[in-house]
């Protein structure tokens, strides 16, 4: 099978939210709170275990025609809805002890519910902080892709639910080049700081939830190189040998200076 | 309707003042059709801005370690206990004291079990503990750890079995080469349960952790071995010479990584010098390695036992704090959004607390 993917185009969102709410029907997943963050309209700040989209709202500085506002008063808004990035070298597959985590047969990184034990180690091997554990249930959730729907031959309920198109849901490759020719043809209309957010040059060597955003992603809370821990290894690794050698040397040491 | 009494109103009373101020607002909007004044400022603002120099408001980009205190108790068990089998192995083939032997023994082996128990009891399925045993995964620290806890806690209980059975039944030669063997694979896995620990976590995405990952596993084995060498002689082995050398090794390597910590003073490194965590650590680095070399090395000028207890004590303390000044450390490096969006130094921290001020009564 090809390998799937989304392209979340921002340039296409309008902050309706409606990919929240249909990944929350279609996967029974729980509220996640009922509060004020006073951060614009985004209440829900950040993906986790009960939320596998989320839609982030910056205000940008008023300029007209920016984000479809023609009135120079109000802010210029820019939404994107965030996702499981689907790394193509996944941290929290490479960190979990029990095999919980596969990679499915369309390129999906899936946490199967029924063998993870709630270790929480891939909470802390994610360099997108995407995986939480749920600490009412006990194990680690986050975005399927929709497994279920895609093993039936459908697409993910957020990019069915999506007005705009802004959630593309297609093959990863055709999705990379539409999100090229996506970037021309709002370079023709005199919009010059589209770019595309696929970390293909760190250890994550990609992500198969594309990105197009307008300005720097940092703005988005996308980080510039995220790194995969199995990076740090073999530098981990050589320190425990040294550990392991010095520990063996001053046992020896002090066990023959305390025969005297 | 009469029946539910009237709120109490806000005590504002109309005044003159009031009263023009409101006819203002409607002669200007009659006139020009809008209200050119500036509008109500509401608490809090002007709020927060999600940008390049921000970040996303200031929302912290990775997850906090969600491991509960059950974990960092478990980092110390299970390095006092892996150091325990290493120094019982080396105590039985070096030294002539069976009694230390013996205690290192019991310690490894109830240290291995209380360790399985901890991190068991971490789980958010305890009941599914054994799914860590269903693969085995050199490239997750997880993995090997769960399984060289599996082969440590097997080793040092039949070493310490073997040893009872030799003491009760005296030291034929199938029960020596049993307590021996199995001593040894304890003493070889026990190396690994007071490092690794230090490759879980150094091998994170958490900041604080992978830029000390370099040193991470020799910190926590140093720590595991001071502490060893303390609980066994708090349990009465105060008279093993080898067992202060130790120490005084130990407290001289957490001496030089109390050093480079505080050297290597960037942005990453924060919580390892500021708020709780920082001075958790620091605690813990103070009582491992300045103060028992101190103590131990008053206590081999002048043999006061004292001074050695308090030795011992003081890294036991350390130790622990250390391990769980460690895991505060990585929560409050997940919380700084600034080092993984890499944001320029000197950035400011962004309100977090916006809806809180925004709620706050005006003054």
């Amino acid at each position: 099978m090809s390998t799937t993917a989304f392209l979340t185009d921002s340039t296409l969102c309008i902050g309706c939210k409606a990919c929240e709410v249909a990944c929350k029907e279609w996967n029974q997943l729980g509220d996640d709170g009922f509060e004020w963050s006073g951060n614009s309209y985004d209440n829900t700040m950040a993906v986790g275990h009960s939320t596998w989209r989320h839609v982030k709202f910056v205000e940008n500085t008023p300029e007209i025609g920016r984000g479809g506002n023609s009135a120079a008063q109000l802010p210029a808004w820019g939404f994107s809805s965030d996702v499981c990035k689907h790394c193509e070298v996944a941290g929290c597959l490479e960190a979990c002890p029990t095999g919980a985590i596969v990679r499915m047969e369309f390129g999906a990184v899936f946490i199967q519910p029924d063998v993870c034990n709630g270790c929480s180690y891939c909470v802390v091997s994610c360099p997108f902080g995407v995986v939480e554990k749920n600490e009412a249930d006990g194990r680690a959730f986050k975005c399927t892709f929709c497994s279920d729907r895609q093993r039936a031959g459908l697409q993910p309920a957020c990019a069915k639910a999506c007005p705009t198109e802004s959630i593309k849901f297609g093959e990863l490759g055709d999705l990379r080049r539409e999100a090229q020719e996506r970037i021309k043809v709002l370079e023709a209309r005199g919009v010059n700081d589209a770019v595309i957010y696929d970390p293909t040059e760190t250890s994550v060597k990609g992500i198969h939830s594309l990105f197009l955003l307008r300005g720097d992603p940092r703005t988005y809370n996308l980080p510039p190189n995220p790194e995969v821990p199995t990076t740090y290894l073999k530098k981990a690794w050589q320190s425990a040998a040294v550990a392991a050698g010095a520990m063996l040397g001053a046992t020896l040491l002090a066990f023959l200076g305390g025969r005297r | 309707m009469s029946r539910v009494p009237l709120p109490e109103l806000p005590g504002r009373v109309p005044d003159s003042q009031s009263e023009r101020r409101l006819n203002a607002i409607r002669r200007e909007a009659a006139q020009s059709g809008v209200v050119s004044e500036k509008g109500i400022v509401p608490a809090g603002a002007p709020f927060p801005q999600a940008s390049p120099q921000t970040g996303y408001y200031g929302v912290p980009l990775l997850k906090e370690p969600q491991w509960k205190p059950e974990v960092p108790l478990y980092f110390f068990v299970g390095g006092a206990a892996g150091a325990s089998a290493v120094i019982a192995n080396m105590a039985n083939w070096l030294g002539d004291d069976r009694e230390l032997v013996r205690s290192a023994r019991w310690m490894a082996a109830g240290g291995g079990a209380l360790s399985s128990a901890l991190l068991i009891k971490d789980l958010g399925m305890p009941s599914r503990f054994l799914n860590m045993l269903r693969v085995f995964k050199p490239q997750s620290p997880m993995s090997m750890g769960a399984w060289t806890l599996s082969a440590f806690s097997t080793f040092s209980a039949a070493a310490a079995f073997a040893s009872l059975v030799r003491d009760k039944l005296g030291p034929s030669i199938a029960i020596r080469v049993a307590e021996n063997a199995a001593g040894a694979l304890a003493a070889a896995t026990g190396l690994v349960m007071s490092s690794y620990t230090g490759v879980l976590i150094g091998a994170t995405v958490i900041p604080v952790w992978n830029e000390n990952v370099g040193t991470l596993p020799q910190h926590f084995a140093a720590s595991g071995l001071n502490s060893a060498a303390s609980l066994l002689e708090v349990f009465g082995h105060v008279n093993s010479r080898a067992l202060n050398l130790l120490g005084i090794s130990a407290s001289c390597y957490e001496v030089a990584e109390g050093v480079l910590l505080e050297s290597k003073r960037h942005r990453i490194n924060e919580p390892l010098h500021k708020g709780w965590s920082g001075a958790m650590v620091r605690a813990g680095g103070v009582l491992s390695g300045p103060v028992p070399l101190a103590l131990r090395l008053a206590y081999a000028a002048n043999g006061n036992k004292k001074l050695r207890r308090l030795a011992a004590w003081s890294s036991i303390a350390g130790s622990l704090l250390t391990r769980f000044g460690w895991v505060q450390a990585g929560r409050a490096s997940a919380r700084d959004h600034r080092i993984p969006l890499e944001l320029p130094e000197g950035t400011a921290e962004v309100r977090k607390t916006s809806h809180q001020i925004a709620l706050k009564k005006p003054a």
